[in-house]
């Protein structure tokens, strides 16, 4: 029922589901035929139904172990275990381009089912748009990389996988991942559907909103599971490396975060409309583009995909199609937007105005620093690398605004803010923040990190007293104050949970920069001193796994003289695929990280000496507690009954009795 | 606004996404003709005399060799860095043997237990001249190697005219080294 034939078969199906579902709404939206319209759910969720066959029939094939798939006889093997065969199989090119388009499918079915209240002929539109692109990336997938291809004669067992990828984490990191990438499409959608319309208004920001929302969630997880997972499998002790892979997911993110943000003042006050749609475009474009430069192997990368060039070239030719069209429509028909009333410097759409500067300016950066050396060498011949130093010095100058702005922004009313009484509002907050810069300079060291430090804290406690203070504490009775905590919108509350994050993350980079660390060659039984911490080689031993023979090391951590934990780090020797792993060990106490690596052995017997990496981590696992507070924030304020119910129900007659 | 602007910064984005697609196109041209590879490694040696050094034999393969044998050769020589650990260097060995019928290949292995890296040098046959052992890779730092394999031409006189730092194969020889020893 579920074999490679079928997978395959269902695909093609998919993909033929697609390209009507491309082409049929949006001729009865031009022709004004509600019938042809309403086509669009039914084949949205009928395609996504054909991709769900056909990527369950991939996963089975890995389960049942079909090496006649080269796609299986290539990145699996009889004894890997059942997890991995089954998260494997996003773990390649194939699969995870297959992934994908199942992902796009589910965005697709999910606006068919919860776009109820948008008109007929927009969420035609919309459906429209992802079904293109949907179709293109199908034929990619089908014609370049088709995961189901045969081998024959099929091998007896497959090649394995490599043992870097046999990791939980890494396991679940794609789909969030790309889902988060994919996601940003429903945005772009609406951003094209309005666009074919002629029309933005404050209903269609607040449409948008809740799928920018909901993509930017994933993405921030995604992002913050894969620093997560770099920093305990790598063993590096670094988070981020600003590695083109990287950036690539943070450049989306960075304008999706200004989409959140600009939407909102679209909703509000009908302005940054033009800008607002260009965002949606922008992000689903750097994410696609993202993708496409990793798989061609134009970025030089630690996360090497197969590269193929004529892969490349099929990807660049669809981009040029979804991007190139999309910004065309955009030149020809944005002009023709009306924008909204003129907004006061100082007031929320103001900050939030600011806030978009900021983050695209950002943006501007990561770009550049990651596209200048393929240019470079193409234009100039010269191989050069853009590093940490670069990313560093120009980021963070820009991001000390941002936090600024981030604290005053939520403080200040719409329209027009009484500079007076914003202060006063924020007062507290200040009088906080202050005591934090006194910490900061207590517990980092340099400049950048204490001003960092402190503005974190800025944020932190302006979210705080801008929640206490919407319900009324300090003039209000306890009752009162409960009650008007239930009325206080979600999206206020997701808003302040998000910031808070944000704080969070930026408390534990501040940290991360005082982190120490020493690389030490001791015998068994020395012990070296780092930060204040003896670390005690106690033990060496061998041992053998089910696939790899693995070298354990115990290594205790005595604070003057008192055991803090014992750190048993390993290094595997997987023999089959000829690679070494190392096993960090990490203690934590969510202040700070313990980190030990065991390297290689030097000498034999009694005399044999083992170099150790030791790291002391200061808020290490704030970075990425700060991430995934910032998405249960963003999905807080999803849950707002403003986003669910309401207003959209009267624009939809309006717009069926045009039609 | 008047609308003459309007039109010209909403045609902004498409002008900058077409720049830098035509950008990509030309790389990946590049790179299917192979005339831009993006993981290139430029070093800085080439042009410049080898570096001194003096390096022990492997077991049963002779006695290694110094720089002044380099220099001292009268017919271009082909240095090439390996280690049997590398994965990449196993796959260039029939390519290296197929070259060796040119001209001379001067192994240094780099950063391997000189058992190993001997058994794996003799396992199919050797492409080497000669063969030394850079045990801790202190030689590989001089010359500028940044990992396994890779390769270097060296004139007669000791003058590195070439590096590569992928895997050899006939067509990077026919390619990238005959050419430079059609000029000698």
């Amino acid at each position: 029922m579920f074999g490679p034939e079928q997978g395959h078969f269902a695909l093609a199906l998919a993909c033929v589901l697609a390209l009507i579902q491309f082409v049929v709404p949006l001729w009865g939206a031009h022709k004004r035929n509600a019938r042809l319209v309403a086509l669009a759910p039914f084949l949205a969720v009928s395609q996504l139904l054909a991709l769900a066959i056909s990527f369950f029939s991939l996963i089975m094939c890995a389960v049942h172990d079909d090496f006649s798939v080269q796609n299986v006889a290539a990145n699996s093997a009889a004894s890997k275990p059942l997890l991995y065969k089954i998260t494997g199989v996003w773990g390649n090119h194939e699969g995870s381009v297959l992934l994908w388009t199942l992902i796009l499918g589910v965005c697709g079915a999910a606006v068919a089912a919860f776009g109820r209240n948008l008109p007929d002929i927009l969420r035609g539109r919309v459906l429209a748009v992802l079904g293109g692109v949907s179709a293109g990336f199908q034929l990619f997938c089908l014609l370049t990389s088709n995961p189901f291809d045969r081998v024959f004669p099929a091998p007896m067992d497959g090649q394995g996988m490599n043992p870097l990828l046999q990791d939980p984490g890494l396991a679940f990191h794609p789909p969030i991942l790309y889902t988060g990438y994919v996601g940003f499409a429903v945005p772009f959608a609406f951003a094209v559907a309005a666009l074919l319309e002629g029309r933005v208004d404050a209903a269609w920001g607040r449409w948008v909103r809740p799928w920018a929302v909901a993509a930017w969630c994933f993405l921030t997880c995604g992002i913050a599971l894969g620093s997560w997972w770099s920093y305990y499998v790598l063993g590096w002790g670094g988070y981020w490396f600003w590695d083109p892979v990287e950036n690539a997911s943070l450049i989306p993110w960075l304008t999706g975060t200004a989409l959140v943000h600009s939407a909102i003042v679209v909703e509000k006050r009908e302005g940054l409309k033009i800008w607002t749609v260009l965002l949606a475009i922008a992000t689903f474009s750097f994410s696609l583009s993202g993708t496409f430069l990793v798989r061609s192997g134009i970025l030089n990368s630690v996360h090497a995909f197969a590269n193929d060039p004529a892969r490349g070239v099929f990807i660049l030719g669809l981009l040029a199609l979804v991007i190139g069209g999309s910004l065309a429509l955009f030149a020809w028909r944005a002009p023709s937007l009306t924008s909204g009333g003129l907004f006061s410097p100082v007031s929320r759409e103001g900050s939030l105005v600011l806030n978009n500067i900021l983050l695209c300016s950002i943006c501007a950066v990561v770009v550049t620093g990651t596209m200048y050396p393929p240019f470079m060498q193409l234009l100039a011949g010269r191989t050069i690398s853009v590093g940490k130093p670069f990313f560093d010095a120009a980021t963070i100058p820009l991001t000390i605004p941002l936090l600024l702005a981030m604290g005053v922004g939520t403080a200040l009313p719409w329209k027009r803010a009484q500079l007076a009484r914003t202060f006063s509002h924020l007062f507290v907050a200040a009088i906080i923040a202050a005591v934090g810069l006194v910490l900061c300079f207590w517990k980092f060291s340099g400049a950048l990190p204490i001003a960092c430090g402190a503005l974190a804290i800025w944020v932190m406690a302006a979210s705080v007293t801008d929640i206490l203070r919407r319900v009324g504490l300090g003039h209000s009775s306890m009752s009162e104050m409960l009650a008007r905590s239930r009325n206080l919108p979600r999206s206020s509350w997701g808003a302040a949970l998000a910031h808070i994050g944000a704080g969070i993350t930026v408390l534990g980079l501040c940290g991360m920069s005082g982190a120490q660390h020493a690389i030490v060659e001791i015998h068994v039984g020395e012990t070296r001193s780092l930060a204040g911490d003896d670390w005690t080689l106690l033990n060496v031993h061998d041992y053998a796994g089910p696939n790899y023979r693995a070298m354990q090391a115990d290594i205790a951590i005595r604070h003057n003289g008192r055991l803090i934990t014992t750190l048993h780090p390993e290094k595997r020797d997987f023999t089959t695929q000829n690679q070494t792993t190392t096993e960090v060990a990490i203690h934590t106490n969510f202040i700070t990280d313990l980190y030990g690596v065991v390297g290689d052995r030097h000498g034999t017997g009694a005399d044999a000496t083992y170099v150790l990496r030791l790291h002391r981590n200061p808020l290490a696992p704030w970075m990425w507690l700060g991430g995934l507070v910032m998405a249960i924030g963003g999905a807080f304020s999803l849950s707002d009954r403003r986003l669910r119910v309401g207003a959209p129900k009267r624009a939809a007659t309006r717009n069926m009795a045009q039609a | 606004m008047n609308s003459t602007r309007r039109g010209l910064l909403t045609a902004l984005p498409i002008v900058g996404a077409g720049v830098l697609g035509v950008g990509f196109w030309k790389m990946l041209q590049g790179m299917e003709s192979g005339g831009f590879d993006p993981r290139a490694v430029k070093n800085p040696n080439v042009g410049r005399p080898i570096p001194q050094f003096a390096m022990p034999g492997l077991p049963g393969l002779g006695d290694g060799f110094t720089d002044k044998e380099l220099r001292a050769e009268t017919r271009p020589v082909l240095v090439n860095f390996f280690a049997s650990w590398c994965i990449p260097c196993v796959q260039e060995m029939p390519g290296l043997r197929s070259i060796s019928r040119n001209m001379p290949i001067w192994g240094i292995a780099y950063e391997d237990k000189p058992e190993n890296a001997s058994a794996f040098v003799q396992r199919d046959g050797t492409p080497y001249a000669r063969v030394a052992s850079d045990r801790h890779g202190r030689v590989a730092i001089d010359w500028g190697v940044t990992g396994v394999p890779e390769s270097f031409l060296v004139a007669p006189g000791g003058r590195i005219l070439w590096h590569g730092s992928a895997a050899l194969d006939p067509q990077i020889y026919e390619a990238e080294i005959r050419p430079r020893l059609a000029g000698l």
